[in-house]
């Protein structure tokens, strides 16, 4: 039976990406969170979540961004979303996500950001 | 048009396990009636928040009770009814913060009646807290 959420964790120079497949809803969100936790108690405070293999969210899985932005912003890190499918956007877009996220079409293009962010 | 009504039920034990397979019910429906992908997934998204708050906050997430999705289709509507018997739940007032808000001051929560009130077009609750609570959310089939 396919797993209905999975988080796979890599690193590429300083930046976490987290490629999270399946749903995000109320049953799923605790592991996520879990694993969004870990990372950023453990100081890694740049990450990026490659959604492409995300194929629903609801507030469960919105809230867990929402919870842990400052968090990492505070730290001098983000929390940026790549690869959403539109499917999945447009759940985004209902609550106004895009202008308070930083959403890149692709992982490298995330990932890129931070170290433009660095460089500046 | 004649007038029609088909009605369909799903009753779940209230696990959040459960909610991928309400979604799939309410997306058959949402088909059914003629919404296209979209729709049908904001549709989906609306009931899996009612669900979801009726089996964390009504049921205080005990898996013993149960969950019961109506819908219900005619020429004009598509209507969901939600319906448990725990404590029944009332917005508060967090819900009325806008997502900044709420990122600033760390919370998760807050977002499912308002992505219900978005998506759907007519949503109102009965509650009689213990006996039976019921959400009515309606979607029109089409705008006039």
């Amino acid at each position: 039976m396919p797993q209905s959420f999975q988080v796979d964790i890599s690193e590429t120079e300083g930046v976490r990406i987290l490629a999270v497949q399946g749903y995000l809803d109320a049953h799923t969100a605790p592991s996520f969170e879990s694993s969004i936790e870990a990372e950023i108690r453990s100081g890694k405070v740049r990450l990026v979540v490659d959604c492409a293999g995300l194929t629903y969210i609801s507030s469960a899985g919105l809230g867990v961004f929402m919870s842990f932005l400052e968090d990492a912003r505070e730290q001098g890190g983000d929390i940026k979303l790549a690869a959403i499918t539109p499917k999945v956007f447009q759940i985004f877009d209902v609550l106004g996500f895009p202008k308070l996220f930083d959403i890149a079409s692709t992982v490298e293009e995330a990932a890129a950001r931070f170290a433009q962010a660095r460089e500046s | 048009m004649d007038a029609f009504e088909r009605s369909f039920t799903l009753n779940v034990p209230s696990s959040t396990e459960n909610l991928a397979m309400i979604r799939d019910f309410v997306a058959s429906i949402g088909a059914k009636a003629g919404f296209d992908e979209d729709e049908a997934a904001r549709i989906t998204l609306a009931v899996d928040e009612a669900c979801a708050n009726v089996i964390e906050h009504a049921y205080g997430s005990e898996e013993t009770h149960v969950v019961t999705v109506r819908a219900r289709l005619d020429n004009r509507d598509l209507v969901f009814d939600i319906i448990d018997n725990g404590r029944g739940f009332v917005a508060g007032q967090i819900d009325e913060l806008d997502v900044e808000e709420l990122i600033r001051r760390r919370k998760s929560g807050g977002l499912g009646l308002r992505l219900i009130r978005a998506i759907m077009d007519e949503v109102n609750y009965q509650i009689t807290p213990g006996e039976k609570n019921e959400l009515h959310m309606v979607k029109r089939l089409r705008r006039d």
